[in-house]
């Protein structure tokens, strides 16, 4: 890569993107062949390849384990940019998209249309609990952003201690609801609380790429912008940074990426913190390369850990949040004692 | 005197919290001059140069390069003219040296920003005149005050600019460095770059700077050469205190002291 020079060069770029959707094909076919009911490699194949296959066997890969993989590609990455993103803002490497109460204002929508049975209008791909669940965190990221906005720009402080408080808030009511709900019904609400991938068909992936695709897009053409937050916002209007438009519009971008990946998949934790720290490890901390590596990464772990989850705990499925939470935990602790100095 | 660069009208600002005002000040900055903006604590020197460099929006009075309001330039077109050194530069991420000083090619860029030959060899060169080009692979974070300084500021000059305001840039470094980053500037003000530089230090600026700006409570006492300012009856006035000036036996320039209880002790 250009890290020798110190440039980021637009070959750099073609052949980061390259090799990431290299990985994602890759990995996401390489998943097609691991899950709770063992299928063997010959018929996967022919499933793929369009060949002959019992129906039952082409119904696991293509309605059950194809929409899964493809789902946790786009989660993980989601989650690793918005992480990426919102480390950038907040100019804090420990920062992950569930720092700012986005997801805790998520979780507090899904889990209100769980306990509930809130009725909700329909959209499209959109459940009643993915509905309340984007609704929670799309009304947080509005309350967040109203306390942390001043004159001139946005106090990264201000937003810290905002989405922190309000995330402490949610989870408080979290509490209440499951205080007043039908125990019965608490089952599915630890569940959905623990994060996972657990969908049948495509309307997950088709629900979340509309929010995932905007948000993306606009990362990518604010990156090189994004580099200047490092060196603090009052240089960066002396450079020409337009510098409370750029916050806002990183700020938006990474809580849509988190409310969206939430709202189909619950508070999956860790990822958004683990894979930008792996990817400027190995590539450097230039946004430009970051944020599309973080992407590609982000997708290629979940994926790989969400099928790692489902397959090894046959015949049950383990959420995948789970396997993440108990990697994370000891992963943030080694940042914290080793490296937090020089990050 | 040579050409006028940069130039504050009658700047007003106020803080919104309204605890200081920054009052009337006019003051003109010249091409190829250092200009020191001296004065005691929350005299008002960071709010000035905050407004001179755009940062501030003046509540009253307006600032002007070469005649055109900034307030009213596209910021990415002011910043290929005005360069900007903030007091304070957090270091986050493990960024190279190089990568740093690019960051400064910014207003030149397109949107995605890829280095151009031309931006590259803006880099090479500004980390020469620098000195920074041994460090040009080591994490900016990691350096010493001194180190950091000299590339931020090769960071300000990969903008080009014809004027830099830098706000306390030897506030952290001892008396070596300081000299490094004040000779440094006196050089580049000999290539023609209009200079402003926020210093506490009466004595290096009187050295290294052709003219001083002295502010007191939000308002420009008097601007002129180092003997025309440093003056002991201005100083004790301005900074409510005991202040001696002397003669410096090293370039016979004035020598600002402050005896202090200290020295009466001794006596």
């Amino acid at each position: 890569m250009s890290r020798d020079r110190g440039h980021v060069t637009a070959r750099a770029l073609v052949l980061s993107l390259l090799g990431g959707l290299a990985l994602w094909v890759v990995v996401g076919a390489g998943c097609l062949f691991f899950g709770q009911v063992p299928l063997a490699a010959g018929q996967v194949v022919r499933v793929l390849t369009g060949g002959e296959a019992p129906s039952v066997t082409a119904g696991i890969v293509l309605t059950q384990r194809m929409p899964r993989v493809l789902l946790a590609l786009l989660v993980g990455g989601g989650l690793a940019v918005a992480g990426a993103a919102f480390q950038a803002l907040l100019r804090n490497p420990l920062a992950t998209p569930h720092t700012l109460g986005i997801s805790a204002g998520g979780a507090l929508g899904a889990v209100a249309a769980l306990a509930f049975g809130l009725p909700a209008p329909s959209l499209g791909p959109l459940g009643p609990v993915q509905f309340f669940g984007l609704l929670g965190a799309l009304v947080n990221v509005g309350i967040i952003y109203m306390l942390a906005r001043s004159r001139r720009a946005i106090s990264p402080l201000k937003l810290l201690l905002a989405g922190v408080t309000l995330s402490l808030i949610c989870s408080a009511l979290i509490l209440f609801v499951r205080f007043v709900s039908d125990p019965h019904l608490l089952v599915m609400v630890d569940r959905w609380l623990m994060g996972g991938l657990d969908v049948q068909g495509f309307g997950g992936v088709a629900s979340v790429l509309p929010l995932l695709l905007p948000a993306l897009a606009l990362m990518g053409l604010e990156a090189n912008a994004m580099n200047q937050l490092a060196l603090g916002e009052e240089l960066a209007v002396g450079r020409g940074v337009s510098v409370g438009a750029l916050q806002t519009e990183v700020f938006l971008a990474g809580s849509v990426l988190t409310a969206g990946v939430v709202s189909v998949a619950g508070p999956i934790g860790f990822v958004g913190l683990i894979i930008p720290h792996a990817v400027r490890g190995l590539a450097g901390p230039d946004h430009r390369l970051l944020l599309p590596l973080c992407l590609f990464g982000g997708g290629a772990f979940l994926a790989v850990a969400d099928t790692v989850a489902r397959s090894a705990f046959a015949p049950t499925e383990m959420p995948v949040g789970v396997l993440t939470a108990m990697l994370g935990g000891p992963f943030f602790l080694l940042i914290l004692v080793t490296r937090l100095g020089e990050m | 005197m040579s050409e006028v660069l940069l130039s504050a009208r009658g700047c007003s600002y106020v803080y919104p919290d309204g605890g200081f005002r920054l009052d009337d000040v006019s003051l003109d900055v010249h091409a190829g001059e250092v200009l020191a903006l001296v004065g005691p604590n929350g005299s008002g020197k960071s709010t000035l140069v905050r407004v001179m460099s755009g940062f501030y929006t003046p509540d009253g009075g307006m600032v002007l390069l070469d005649g055109r309001p900034i307030h009213r330039m596209p910021r990415r077109k002011l910043a290929r003219e005005l360069a900007f050194l903030p007091q304070e530069i957090p270091a986050a991420f493990r960024f190279s040296v190089r990568e740093v000083v690019a960051m400064g090619r910014f207003p030149y860029q397109s949107a995605f920003g890829f280095v151009s030959a031309e931006d590259a060899a803006v880099v090479q060169q500004v980390m020469e005149e620098t000195g920074t080009t041994g460090l040009a692979d080591r994490v900016f974070s990691t350096l010493s005050g001194g180190e950091k300084q000299r590339v931020l500021v090769a960071g300000v000059l990969a903008q080009q600019p014809r004027v830099v305001l830098l706000d306390e840039p030897t506030a952290a470094l001892d008396i070596h460095h300081q000299a490094d980053v004040l000779d440094l500037l006196w050089r580049l003000s000999r290539k023609g770059i209009g200079v402003v530089t926020v210093t506490h230090d009466l004595n290096a600026a009187s050295q290294f700077c052709d003219r001083l700006a002295l502010l007191s409570r939000g308002r420009l006492v008097r601007v002129g050469r180092p003997a025309e300012v440093i003056d002991q009856d201005l100083l004790c006035n301005a900074y409510g205190a005991d202040v001696r000036v002397l003669e410096n036996p090293l370039t016979a320039g004035p020598l600002v002291l402050v005896p202090g209880e200290a020295a009466h002790e001794s006596r």
